[in-house]
């Protein structure tokens, strides 16, 4: 049989539409395709895919039951080693991952193993049919900080397994950044609310508004009767670029915008909670966060969305599609430059004039790529006196963020690393009796399938802890 | 949910209640805040706890109706309940060493001066308060505060009540008169604060600012909190959920907070006005 050398195309919404609307993008192959696509896949001996998977999910397995029409039964093998399948199968960023390593890349496109994993979690979402049942309860307790894909997986685990789970979230709603941060037009939020739900069926109680190091404490959650702790609260803390001119009004944190457009529904014409729409934005930064940004600020309404970022479109870190889909959508992307100031509006004559401290415009050096640097990639240079302004209303910083603090700070003898990330080890043991870590808490900002993966090996981890107490 | 406890009107527009919270109960301190959420769809606002009940789990918060979310806060009743209510946020407020202490408070911005107040009497300070309000009608709390007050000078900007004039006219005449306070705390609007630090700069008296800036999550989680402090001559930024929300009055760059605390004013008056609306209607 021939071989295809490409994917089977994934039906998306038209740009000049989507990035009007807040509705998916990408709409997900149909049964026909799905079959086809699964075709593609040569079922290589050595499957080195599943090496490329952070958490080994039997890719050829599932894909030769895609074949035979088998979904449920392609859904069931994806899901004994991920339990998120609808989530990874549209945010993973599959091309440094199991679709780099599939013998196709090597001449043609690798088989969309990502868009296959999506077809079958939604096609088990549409028609499983019956409730997930609580198992029989062992009677021992585990607590859960932090309800993002680390946490809730570690939960689910957990429970399969009969302890009584607790997840303690800080904000009112359960599914961290998959709530928070990734917009709705790339995860639906239906999609998280369904993972959390059956988490419920599963007898997981999930305790929303409280901050663990101020409402309660680590160690009161042992005084309670917990007999381990995870914790998967994420790197939530923003990073700020530390130039002139960041505190003009129009400055957000890329967590900021889009805590206010995702989870606080700020894009709503009804909405409660402000936001600044229209204009002109620039968005600091290339990676998944600064692409969701800029599209947000695109489907709020903005008239033009630059991506200033300091290195080339090769070194963009965000997924191949998402800056595809950008591209597609009008997004201007000035690359090689480097912001170095941020211009906000004087009235020199009238200091009560209410435009007084709006962003006017971005000052920014052009870059030149030199040496490659630690992390091997080649470091951007700026090139002397190329300064210019890019006239902007508002400026989205998106440069990363760090593990928040907080969690540290009130639980004594939890050891972090100098960018305070939890240090662990194998099994995500921290460096206190009893408490586990996994996740951004513990890498940085890393993706949804590592901080899934840890969840598990957590579980197992604290499973055979507490059996040996 | 969490339930509302108990309503008690303070002034026209000042409302206290008590929210069944008993794990914030059990946990809250003086200077620390909660967010809340009046319903599902609702906007996340700070407010400082005013104080705690164990025995009924309650928490106090007192509150100015400025805006959509707080007009619809004061329509709930004792006995309703609300979507969300998370605390306790920020840090205490700072009291070991303090034996001799001024609370200047302005306006609603003495709902969170009390407990403060309350907390230096219970630890056995010497405890002089200046509240100030607009006029007459606008005052709170005036028996709280001289229950936990060695000394209580209580001022009014138009002169329909105690003393004409603002906060910082008196605060002057104790510095002159040789007052020695080891420490000033003031809380209230921007302006009043910025004024207060002004007044005490030249008698050197350490000042600790109770800054409330826009927030999201309340937990360091934004930065939209962001206040510009300037230490040694160079700006740094500090996020007022997690590393306030007090501040050495020195080192604020109120200017920026004041611009700030503005971003969304038109779309704040306008949220308020249909809202106001609404409730009209029904
Ligand atoms: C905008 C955006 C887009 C992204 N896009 C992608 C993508 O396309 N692909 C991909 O793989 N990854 C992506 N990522 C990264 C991915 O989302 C994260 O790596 C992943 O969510 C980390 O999961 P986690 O469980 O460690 O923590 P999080 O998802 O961060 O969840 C942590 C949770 O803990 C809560 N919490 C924190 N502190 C406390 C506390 N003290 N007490 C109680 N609760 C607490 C937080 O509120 C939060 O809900 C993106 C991230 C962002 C922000
Ligand atoms: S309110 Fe979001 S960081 Fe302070």
């Amino acid at each position: 049989m021939a071989i295809i050398p490409k994917k089977n195309a994934i039906p998306t919404q038209e740009p000049s539409v989507r990035a009007h609307n807040f509705n998916e993008v990408a709409l997900g192959y149909s049964p026909e395709v799905a079959i086809e696509e699964a075709k593609r896949c040569l079922n290589c001996k050595a499957q080195p895919c599943v090496a490329g998977c952070p958490v080994n999910v039997h890719i050829p397995e599932f894909i030769a039951k895609v074949k035979e029409g088998e979904f449920e039964e392609a859904y069931q093998i994806v899901n004994a080693t991920s339990s998120l399948p609808a989530v990874c199968g549209r945010v993973c960023p599959q091309e440094t991952q199991c679709e780099s390593k599939c013998t196709l890349a090597k001449k043609f496109e690798s088989v969309g193993i990502g868009r296959l994993e999506r077809f079958v979690a939604d096609w088990h979402n549409e028609h499983a049919t019956g409730k997930a049942r609580a198992p029989q309860s062992n009677g021992r307790k585990v607590a859960i900080v932090g309800s993002g894909p680390s946490g809730l997986t570690c939960a689910g685990d957990l429970a399969k397994k009969g302890y009584a789970v607790t997840v303690y979230e800080a904000l009112h709603k359960a599914g961290g950044v998959l709530i928070y941060g990734i917009p709705e037009f790339r995860l639906p939020k239906k999609i998280v609310a369904k993972e959390v739900e059956t988490l419920k069926e599963l007898g997981v109680e999930i305790a929303t508004n409280v901050v663990i190091g101020k409402t309660l404490t680590v160690d009161e959650l042992f005084e309670m009767g917990y007999e381990a702790v995870f914790i998967g609260s994420g790197a939530g803390l923003p990073n700020f670029m530390r130039i002139p001119g960041e505190s003009y009004k129009g400055v957000y944190s890329a967590n900021e915008f889009l805590t206010r457009s995702n989870l606080m529904a700020a894009y709503r014409d009804d909405a409660k909670t402000p936001i600044m729409k229209g204009g002109k934005f620039a968005v600091v930064g290339g990676g998944n966060v600064a692409m969701d940004a800029a599209r947000t600020a695109l489907r709020l309404g903005a008239e033009k969305v630059y991506i200033v970022y300091r290195r080339s479109m090769e070194e963009l870190p965000a997924r191949r599609e998402e800056v595809e889909h950008a591209q597609e959508e009008g997004i201007d992307f000035r690359l090689l430059c480097n912001p170095v100031e941020i211009l906000g509006y004087k009235n020199p004559d009238d200091p009560r004039d209410p435009k007084n401290g709006f962003v006017t415009a971005i000052r920014c050096v052009k870059m030149e790529l030199g040496e490659p640097d630690a992390s091997g990639r080649r470091r951007p240079v700026p090139i002397q006196g190329s300064e210019f302004d890019l006239d902007v209303d508002a400026v989205i910083i998106s440069i990363g963020t760090s593990p928040n603090p907080l969690i540290k700070s009130t639980t004594e003898g939890l050891e972090v690393n100098r960018w305070g990330g939890i240090i662990v080890n194998e099994d995500g043991l921290t460096s206190r009796e009893g408490v586990y870590a996994g996740g951004d808490a513990v890498t940085g900002a890393a993706t949804v399938i590592s901080a899934m993966g840890a969840g598990k090996v957590a579980a197992a981890a604290i499973d055979e802890f507490i059996r040996n107490k | 949910m969490y339930k509302i406890l108990t309503k008690k009107r303070l002034n026209p527009t000042v409302t206290q209640m008590e929210i069944e919270a008993p794990l914030v109960a059990k946990k809250a301190k003086p200077g620390q805040f909660i967010i809340l959420r009046v319903d599902e769809d609702g906007e996340r606002i700070p407010l400082t706890v005013a104080g705690c009940n164990q025995a009924t789990g309650g928490v106090k918060i007192i509150f100015q109706i400025v805006g959509a979310t707080t007009e619809a806060l004061n329509h709930k009743e004792a006995g309703d309940s609300i979507q969300d209510f998370v605390g306790p946020l920020g840090v205490p407020t700072r009291t070991d060493g303090v034996k001799k202490v001024c609370v200047v408070g302005g306006g609603v911005g003495c709902a969170i001066a009390m407990p403060v107040a309350q907390e230096f009497h219970r630890l056995g300070a010497d405890v002089t308060s200046i509240i100030g309000f607009r006029n007459k009608d606008l005052l709170i709390l005036e028996d709280e505060f001289r229950a936990c007050s060695n000394k209580l000078i209580v001022m009014t900007d138009d002169g329909s009540y105690a003393r004409h004039g603002n906060v910082t006219v008196p605060l002057k005449e104790a510095l002159e008169a040789g007052e020695k306070f080891d420490l000033i705390i003031t809380i209230g609007p921007l302006i009043m604060m910025k004024f207060v630090v002004a007044t005490a700069r030249p008698f050197g008296v350490p000042v600790t600012v109770s800054m409330n800036p826009i927030m999201v999550d309340g937990t360091g989680m934004c930065g939209g909190c962001r206040v510009t402090l300037i230490q040694d001559g160079k700006p740094t930024t500090k996020f007022a959920c997690v590393d306030g929300p007090d501040f050495n009055g020195y080192e604020i760059d109120f200017d920026e907070a004041m611009s700030r605390g503005r971003i969304y004013f038109d779309f704040e008056r306008r949220a308020h006005e249909e809202t106001c609306n609404l409730f009209k209607l029904q």
